[in-house]
């Protein structure tokens, strides 16, 4: 059974000049499994993460002939349900912690909130379980960083915090949306571990949306590729290298491989029909 | 790995930082001396002939000259200047003979009690109107506080008193003329009741004096709420733009994927933000307040500050308009260092 | 037209004349849809047009007493707004003191910016030692309350409509010199600065040719915001009796001279201050619509 199921997605934001389509009509299944959002910026698929918590502000509108998530149409759900949903049952995990946490806030505060406002949870109660959290992301000294404030974490501390925080209540589905884009290359490495392993361990749906071809390649299921807000091509993570779509293809080829040849890397060739409705 | 600085270092910079002020405050202070100085000195008002008179013997003048200091080298006036102010001597009224800062102390504590209920209407009028204009932006709601605001800005303050004496005292009755009591309670108030802090309002609350407190309080609703409206006219405004760039931070996207309902969104998470920099408002809404207060005590006939400066004005006692200058330029420098020492406790990317 | 509009709209403008005048079409287009910003812009042009035209708006001579019409009310023919109390046209006095309003905003208009751009810009250009003076005499200014400052200077120079001026445009600089500096620090280590500089420039054209015009934008917008609170200070001193001296018409001083007869007369000081509003608001209108436009970080769209 599938834990989420849209059909024909469409964002649409009002603009001064006209209305501009961010995405136009996307579909997509999703079980228990990992499936990856490709595509350049632009190409809609932050988006497409953000319409399925329905966390789209105006001027911007979401339409979509079916979104169903556990048996749940979101798109009939009131704001209310849908608050519901959101803390509980899909979490997202948003690409620069400097940004995505609040700045006044100690991370002891923002990490027990959810638990205090909504499960109604003693202080005591709430700081164990965010305790247990941050541990569980492999934060060694988790009583310090509860008592700081976001700007005295590293970017790869304040990403670790931003799981813990989506993580403690156990949701069905994370969307994790550039997750690692914004940290160090020595970092990222940990981090997406972390939430590899993190994923796996509790059996949950994941979006992982991202520009980078490989490493949506090796640590999800599936794979879409998207471009200029649809779907271009959709498939099995291992047979990547194998895309058919020219756009797909285009990306592969502007990756650099070692042991490749030195010549340019080729630029996008965006001539064919698919590129121009 | 990053994680908290401790404490101790944390608050020696803070104190550090505190220091830095002062010291930006005593250079700030001192050029406030030079200038009112600088205007003492260029007055055509001959000092020395306002307090021998005109009939006085050149030996009598030059001894009063002497007297003043005025034989002293400029520089050296000046350094006299700084230390008598300094020492709270801001000279002394050529109209009463009296010590300025002494007369001000009087007039002060009435300034004050306009100035902070007329902020303390604007705050509470003027936050929620910027909240609720910043989350419906383009709405009606939005126009109107908009509009309202800029009504606000427009309004040359000493007008709105009067039409507001002629609406709601003249015609209406509603609230209590000019001054700030009735002439009777004002006798009550001076021969049997201890004055603790010389804001009528608490003063009397103090001593139970509730009939007195009333009075009072139709005295100063009018004066104090132009003065709330003008107040509200600017928070409201600048609530709405730090709102809305608080709304488009990704932090609110965070509060929202937990769930948190929209009131805790806006009124704890980007609240906290946006206290952040409206705190800087409020101080300099208030320092506006004690000198918009000028001309809104002329209108009202309210004893305080402004109402000192413009008597003082009209009869020519310039060191009385200088000191009245200087304490208000004391208190607006004053209002910005506490406004900056208090965004640094709201804020704790300011204080490391 | 259209083809007038085409060359206004091209995105790829042959000139930097035609970018920069397609530019403030674009601006005006935009400006054309806020109607908060078109009413205060259209008060400003009556203004303007009352003040060029007094003689013919107003219908008696501003001046003139007749103490037979003293203290008329509204809607007595031939006085709509009614009479003061040396049976002066209210109506006219107000049309011929916009002239009065007019000199003394361009006055300040034309002196405070231009003092606050040079101390900005020399400040921002040079840095180091000269920007922490410059800037600390700058703080001093702005740490004083505006009005009683002004209040002070007028005390020592006398009353009168230039000194008036003079008060308000010493008091009134600070903050563009703020905003100069802010904007030449941003310009200041660009390149085509150095490449002026490589060519031999010195430091007083490179502010007066290349800084400055850079600032221009950001001053005119603050005028046009700050033009609101010049004309309610110097009504505020008028109606101290510290600007304007009788007889002229100017409103401020007029609202003093109705004071009197607040209670029973109320026409005579409700009048002027209306007048005072009304242009004071056209101003907030438009310097806020022109700030919306011009200035996107605090667009509110």
């Amino acid at each position: 059974m599938s834990l989420l199921e849209v059909e024909n997605l469409r964002v649409t934001f009002s603009t001064e000049t006209g209305p501009v389509e961010a995405v136009r009509g996307v579909s997509f299944q999703l079980g228990r499994e990992r499936l990856g959002i490709v595509g350049e910026s632009g190409s809609g698929k932050t988006m497409t993460g953000r319409a399925v918590l329905r966390l789209i502000r105006p001027p911007g509108k979401i339409q979509t002939d079916r979104m169903i998530f556990d048996g749940q149409d979101l798109s009939k759900a009131s704001e209310r349900d849908m608050r519901a949903l959101r803390g509980r049952r899909i979490a997202m995990v948003m690409q620069d912690p400097k940004y995505s946490l609040n700045p006044v806030m100690r991370v002891g505060d923002q990490l027990t909130e959810g638990l205090r406002q909504r499960d109604r949870l003693g202080a005591a109660e709430a700081r164990k379980k965010a305790l247990a959290a941050l541990e569980a992301v492999q934060i060694r000294d988790p009583e310090r960083v509860m008592d700081a404030y976001p700007h005295e974490l590293s970017g790869g501390m304040g990403q670790r915090v931003m799981i813990a925080m989506m993580l403690i209540p156990e949701p069905d589905l994370l969307i994790a949306d550039e997750p690692t884009s914004a940290l160090d290359v020595t970092v990222q490495a940990e981090v997406l571990s972390i939430l590899d392993g993190l994923v796996r361990e509790r059996g949950m749906g994941l979006i992982f949306i991202s520009h980078d071809l490989r490493l949506v390649a090796r640590f999800c299921d599936r794979v879409l590729v998207m471009y200029k807000g649809r779907v271009v091509e959709e498939l099995v993570a291992r047979d990547l290298m194998a895309a058919q779509h020219p756009y797909t293809r285009g990306l592969l080829n502007c990756l650099p491989r070692i042991g490749g040849s030195r010549a340019p890397l080729p630029g996008l060739d965006r001539t064919g029909t698919w590129a121009n409705d | 790995m990053t994680t908290t600085q401790n404490t101790p270092a944390r608050s020696l910079a803070f104190l550090r930082q505190i220091a830095g002020g002062l010291t930006t405050l005593a250079i700030t202070l001192l050029g406030l001396l030079l200038v009112t100085f600088f205007i003492g000195r260029v007055v055509p008002i001959d000092p020395v002939l306002s307090i021998v008179g005109e009939r006085a013997t050149a030996a009598q003048y030059e001894a009063a000259r002497v007297a003043l200091g005025l034989d002293q080298p400029l520089w050296k006036q000046f350094g006299i200047y700084v230390l008598d102010a300094v020492q709270g001597d801001l000279g002394t009224s050529i109209r009463t003979g009296a010590p300025i800062i002494g007369e001000i102390a009087r007039y002060f504590p009435a300034t004050l009690e306009l100035a902070t209920l007329g902020t303390i209407i604007g705050v509470i009028v003027g936050v929620p109107a910027g909240v609720l204009a910043a989350t419906r932006p383009g709405s009606l709601a939005d126009q109107v506080v908009r509009l309202v605001g800029l009504m606000g800005y427009s309004m040359p303050v000493f007008w709105l008193g009067l039409i507001g004496l002629l609406v709601f005292y003249g015609h209406l009755d509603w609230v209590g003329g000019p001054g700030r009591l009735d002439p009777v309670y004002e006798m009550m108030l001076e021969f049997s009741m201890t004055q603790y802090t010389g804001a009528i309002l608490i003063d009397t609350a103090l001593n139970g004096a509730w009939e007195v407190f009333a009075n009072a309080l139709s005295h100063i609703v009018l004066p104090a709420g132009i003065l709330g409206y003008v107040s509200m006219a600017y928070i409201s405004r600048m609530t709405r733009s730090f709102m809305m760039n608080e709304l488009g931070q990704e932090y609110i996207t965070t509060a929202r994927v937990k769930g948190m309902p929209e009131w805790r969104v806006i009124w704890v998470h980007a609240m906290k933000n946006v206290m952040v920099p409206l705190i800087t408002v409020i101080a300099l809404s208030y320092a506006y307040l004690l000198e918009g207060s000028v001309l809104t005590e002329t209108i009202f006939a309210w004893p305080g500050l402004g109402s000192y400066i413009t008597d003082a004005l009209f009869t020519a006692d310039m060191p009385a308009v200088l000191g009245g200058t200087i304490v208000v330029g004391v208190v607006f420098v004053t209002l910005n260092m506490a406004s900056d020492i208090l965004y640094r406790l709201v804020d704790p990317r300011a204080r490391t | 037209m259209t083809r007038m509009t085409q060359w206004l709209t091209d995105p790829n403008p042959t000139s930097r004349h035609q970018a920069r005048i397609g530019q403030v079409w674009l601006a005006w287009i935009r400006l054309r849809r806020n109607p908060l910003a078109i009413t205060g812009l259209t008060i400003i042009l009556i203004l303007f047009a009352m003040a060029a035209f007094a003689p013919l708006f107003a219908t008696q001579d501003p001046t003139t007493q007749d103490l037979t019409q003293r203290l008329l009310p509204p809607g007595t023919r031939g006085h709509w707004l009614g009479t003061d109390d040396f049976g002066r046209d209210i109506w006219s006095r107000i049309v011929h003191g916009a002239r009065i309003t007019l000199y003394i905003v361009a006055l300040v208009a034309l002196t405070a910016p231009a003092l606050g751009l040079l101390i900005g810009t020399v400040a921002g250009y040079f840095g180091g030692l000269v920007d922490t003076t410059l800037m600390r005499i700058t703080d001093i200014f702005l740490a004083f309350p505006r009005l009683i400052l002004a209040l002070a200077l007028v005390a020592v120079l006398g009353p009168g409509i230039f000194n008036a001026v003079l008060a308000i445009a010493l008091t009134a600089w600070p903050p563009y010199a703020r905003v100069a500096r802010a904007e030449t620090l941003t310009v200041r280590s660009s390149d085509y600065i150095a490449a002026v500089r490589l060519q031999g420039a010195g430091s007083a054209r490179i502010i007066w040719g290349h800084v400055m015009p850079m600032c221009l934008p950001s001053v005119i917008i603050r005028v046009t915001l700050d033009m609101a609170g010049v004309i309610l200070i110097a009504a505020g001193l008028g109606f101290l009796g510290l600007g304007a001296q009788p007889p002229l018409p100017e409103w401020g001083l007029m609202i003093s001279s109705g004071r009197k007869f607040l209670f029973e007369q109320w026409w005579v000081a409700t009048m002027p201050g209306l007048a005072i509003f009304i242009v004071s608001l056209g101003f907030n209108l438009l310097g806020d619509g022109l700030r919306d436009v011009l200035d996107p970080r605090s667009a509110a769209r």
